[in-house]
């Protein structure tokens, strides 16, 4: 039974990677095999299992976690301008960054649960929004975000005298680098700030299922079941919260320094609510509480933004042209309220479906669908845990 | 000696008095019942040897040292565990994870963050939580969502997780509230088993009459919040003031 | 003293703002036990209220003039909205200029549907979800409204005056006693303190003295029991819902001409306005108007140079930004249930 889960774990975590690195290859009949596309696939699934490290094993609904997000990228930055274009040192920083932010924000947004808990993280993060475009300006330069210029110091890089900014590297790999292989006329591109955004994933996901694994894991779980007994049972519960909030924190801290190493540049836009329930959506939507769920969550989102942004009228006129032209005029102008610019509006909608009609998420669907086809009826779908509790307080 | 000291405990809510200069004292490794009519105040007393509850007055003191003050699993860490009258368990967890959880964390102390260990590659706690199903006849039902559990199973999985905990003193609230003749009859076995094995002092409120002549060695009546009487089993049938207060006072 | 009594004024406004979104949220939740994250959608849907009627009232005939031309000599358009032909120049012209005013008329009715509908059609049905469900279904409709109402308005603030005699500022001072010139204050928004006080006031008043309002009350204190009664507190909880929503809508009505309304208003507001009513304590009404109203003068209060200078030297620059989450940092660590939070609300 023991090595059985051993096992298990081990298969899910092969099958993980080879998804990951086969990434550009796989993707690319779907049309989502291109570098900038695929690294974001990969931020974004670290932002999302972070989350998920703490909202789908501890039941509190931080809506706040784009601010780590976004002062991860800051703190990346900074190193850029100031010591070296080297990636990690940067990713170092916005790491501890991230997690000493996180830790004072969770020291004061913990002592609530519930409720409270979702409203402070979320003044939290519009309170850093609003600061990182008004008084941190030195910092974060405003609205204009903060970018490289020519003439910041990079003490430890030697002089540059390509006259075009430098580019971000990794011991000399530069991060835009990318080999492109045809192959049955299909292109597929392989980048190296992919495969560092890729291994970083790894890295990541083989440490949530740790963390899954682990007794404090297991504690985690159960401050999302009850939370009194835990009390009744000796153990102060705010230390194991905190620890979460940090390291999901840390996790949102790492997204945003990649996010600076893919491009250089921060913006406060990052840490507005949207992003913070953008990260929220991937998460339920993909299955909280799972290992998987999140990353899935992440790159649907972020594929079908990819589709949905670039489709315009004209594109709709193209596909619905078979139609007699009222109908046709009438189908594009409703339909054009949720492409393009109107993703936004397509995502909400999604949000409440997902909230309403599947509540267990994308793979909690997936299985409700097998065990119907299996003829069961639902008995045993018991690996996904119930994602919808809050902890009591 | 007694382990559990109770004086002069007063607690009101509003205007009413629940609790009237309550004293008790349970002798170490005894069961000690607790019993009394409906709104006597037994629960309040209970949660306010918990934490749950701070007496306005009055001093409980717990082998030696004072237990107000302190929060919920403060209180527990000094060695006192409670079942309470509605299961509090895991109830999205395994019955084998809500064993291990009081595992872990009566070795832990209050903090202790592996999070590369798996919880599996715990030998020792492994084997504890083990001998734990067995010993309340779980063991089968090991991989259980612990709400899918019949009511008496929950309650017998919480009583798991409290001897789990070794506790010094263990609080049991109507631990066979609402259970069959069956599964009360197991529970009143399992408990004196507890005792016989274990030594763990008990404070027992229950309302069958049969659970309590059946267990306890010393019986406080509990009456609108003050202790009418305190003493053997034998001596409380047919007291006085008992009957007055069940059968309100037919002077 | 006169620069205090300015900033009070100046804080009473946006006070009053939170104050009225907050008693709105306080209602859903004591009666509904929702958290309702798109309430501050309702505030927003009000203010556009004011800008479709506005473009309502501005619908014109367009006819060429041939009496004035432009530079290049071609005839100009003139534009001619149909109120003005219909009811005369005077008349006409004397509804567009009074349009925000009308425009409560106007968002009564719109919001009462609004806030039904939101309740008939989606809330009802997360009763008994947990907690986080509430949120995320909210905050989705918020995050649906708010692009709905992008998509058809644009991004940019559409400008809606108030009318023009009260678009000018008054010499407050003057009235009590003060020197001249020492206390300017724009008439509009005295206005808009006069109504929220107006409408804060009839909400109390509906609460207290009607036995609609009895019910209500006690079904914010104890839902099950007045359940049993067999009084039907569903029904009356969707009629509580609506007037919620009315109450938010109409603080966005009269809130347009003193911010202009955008898309993003709602959202910025209700982030503060759940600050207020974590500082007042969740579940309280006259918290959270206490809460609103101190929240907004503090705010105007940080906002003054001599403040600012003070908290600058102090190493905490901008403090009027930050200052509503400091207090409410300080508070929840000191008092964690709010000002005025009963034991038990959303506790346990």
């Amino acid at each position: 039974m023991f090595d059985k889960f051993q096992n298990n774990d081990r298969m899910l975590m092969l099958f993980f990677i080879f998804l990951v690195l086969a990434g550009p290859i796989l993707l690319a009949p779907l049309g989502a095999g291109y570098p900038d596309l695929l690294q974001r696939f990969c931020i974004f699934g670290i932002f999302a299992i972070g989350f998920n490290i703490l909202f789908g094993l501890t039941g509190y609904l931080s809506f706040g976690h784009a601010a780590f997000l976004g002062v991860g990228s800051y703190s990346a930055v900074w190193m850029f301008k100031l010591l070296t274009m080297n990636v990690i040192p940067a990713l170092i920083l916005a790491v501890v960054v991230a997690g000493l932010f996180s830790l004072l924000i969770g020291y004061i947004s913990l002592r609530r649960s519930g409720i409270y808990f979702s409203i402070l993280t979320l003044a939290f993060a519009q309170m850093s929004f609003s600061l990182a475009y008004s008084v941190l300006t030195p910092i974060t330069n405003g609205e204009t975000g903060l970018q490289l210029t020519l003439d910041d110091p990079r003490i430890l890089d030697a002089a540059n005298t390509s006259g075009g900014l430098p580019s971000t590297n990794f011991f000399g790999l530069t991060m835009n680098s990318t080999s492109k292989l045809e192959f049955f006329g299909m292109v597929f591109q392989f980048n190296v700030g992919f495969y560092f955004c890729a291994v970083m994933l790894i890295l990541a996901f083989y440490l949530a299922m740790r963390i899954f694994r682990s007794p404090f894991g297991l504690m985690l779980k159960a401050i999302k079941t009850n939370q009194n007994r835990l009390n009744y049972t000796g153990v102060n519960t705010r230390p194991y919260t905190l620890a979460a909030f940090v390291i999901s924190g840390m996790y949102a801290g790492l997204a945003g320094g990649l996010m600076a190493c893919t491009d250089p540049l921060a913006g406060a836009e990052r840490m507005q609510w949207t992003a913070s329930g953008e990260v929220v959506l991937m998460t339920i939507l993909g299955g909280s509480g799972t290992l998987l769920g999140p990353v899935l969550g992440a790159g649907f989102i972020k594929y079908f933004e990819n589709i949905f942004s670039k489709i315009n009228e004209s594109v709709l006129h193209g596909w619905f042209s078979f139609l007699p032209d009222g109908l046709e005029d009438l189908i594009v102008w409703v339909l054009h309220f949720f492409v393009g610019k109107g993703w936004h509006l397509t995502l909400g909608l999604l949000f409440m479906m997902v909230v309403i009609f599947l509540p267990g998420g994308l793979l909690q669907g997936a299985a409700n669908i097998i065990d119907w086809i299996r003829g069961k009826k639902q008995s045993s779908s018991t690996q996904i845990s119930n994602p919808n509790s809050m902890p009591a307080e | 000696m007694s382990i559990l000291e109770v004086q002069n405990v007063n607690k009101s809510f509003g205007g009413l008095k629940a609790l009237q200069n309550v004293n008790l004292s349970v002798e170490e490794g005894t069961i000690h019942a607790i019993i009394g009519p409906n709104g006597a105040g037994k629960s309040t007393l209970l949660n306010c040897f918990i934490g749950k509850l701070i007496p306005d007055t009055g001093t409980v003191n717990f082998d030696g040292h004072s237990l107000l003050g302190m929060k919920p699993h403060e209180i527990n860490q000094t060695g006192v565990s409670r079942v309470f009258q509605t299961p509090e368990i895991f109830s999205d967890l395994t019955v084998y994870e809500n064993i291990m959880i009081p595992c872990f964390a009566k070795r832990d102390g209050s903090f202790c963050l592996n999070p590369l260990k798996r919880v599996k590659s715990e030998a020792d706690i492994h084997e504890k939580a083990e001998h734990m199903m067995e010993d309340v006849s779980m063991a089968d039902k090991r991989h259980m969502i612990a709400s899918s559990l019949s009511r008496g199973d929950k309650r017998r999985l919480e009583m798991a997780m409290c001897l789990a905990q070794d506790p010094q003193l263990l609080l049991l609230d109507e631990p066979t509230a609402g259970m069959a003749r069956a599964d009360t009859n197991n529970t009143i076995e399992l408990l004196a088993e507890i005792q016989n094995k274990r030594h763990i002092t008990m404070a027992v409120i229950e309302h069958d009459m049969h659970v309590v002549f059946s267990l306890a060695q010393k019986i406080s009546v509990l009456a609108q919040g003050t202790v009418i009487v305190e003493d053997l089993p034998e001596n409380i049938k047919g007291h006085p003031k008992v009957q007055e207060a069940y059968l309100g006072g037919a002077h | 003293m006169d620069a205090i009594l300015l900033q009070i004024l100046n804080g009473l406004d946006k006070g009053s703002a939170y104050a009225l979104i907050a008693l709105g949220l306080t209602l859903i939740f004591g009666t509904l036990g929702v958290v309702n994250f798109a309430h501050g959608a309702l505030f927003m849907i009000g203010a556009f209220c004011v800008v479709t009627l506005q473009k309502i009232l501005n619908i014109s005939t367009v006819a060429i003039d041939p009496t004035t031309v432009d530079f290049l000599g071609n005839p100009l358009k003139v534009k001619t909205p149909y109120i003005v032909n219909w009811f005369g120049e005077a008349a006409g012209s004397a509804i567009i200029n009074w349009s925000v005013p009308l425009a409560i008329l106007f968002a009564i009715p719109v919001m009462l549907f609004v806030g039904y509908a939101m309740e008939r059609g989606l809330i009802k049905h997360f009763y008994k979800r947990p907690h986080a469900d509430q949120i995320l279904v909210t905050f989705g409709l918020a995050i649906v409204l708010q692009e709905i109402i992008k998509a058809f308005y644009g991004a940019n603030p559409i400008p809606t005056p108030a009318p023009e005699i009260f678009r000018g500022s008054f010499d407050f001072g003057v009235w009590i006693g003060m020197a001249e010139n020492a206390v300017i204050y724009p008439y509009w928004r005295l206005v808009y303190f006069a109504f929220s006080a107006i409408i804060i006031g009839s909400v109390f008043a509906f609460l207290q003295f009607t036995t609609f309002g009895m019910v209500v009350r006690a079904g914010m204190a104890d839902r099950e029991t007045v359940g049993l009664l067999g009084i039907n507190i569903d029904k009356r909880f969707t009629i509580m819902f609506g007037i919620a929503a009315a109450v938010a809508g109409l603080a966005g009505v009269m809130y347009s001409p003193i911010n202009s309304p955008n898309y993003h208003m709602g959202m910025d507001f209700l982030v503060l306005s759940f600050v207020v009513v974590v500082v007042g304590g969740m579940g309280s009404l006259p918290g959270a108007v206490l809460a609103g109203f101190t929240l907004g003068i503090l705010e105007s209060f940080a906002s003054m140079n001599e403040v600012k200078g003070f908290f600058e030297a102090m190493y905490l620059p901008s403090i009027d930004q930050i200052i509503i989450y400091l207090v409410a940092i300080i508070i929840l660590l000191v008092r964690p249930r709010g000002l005025m939070g009963r034991a038990g609300v959303m506790e346990e």
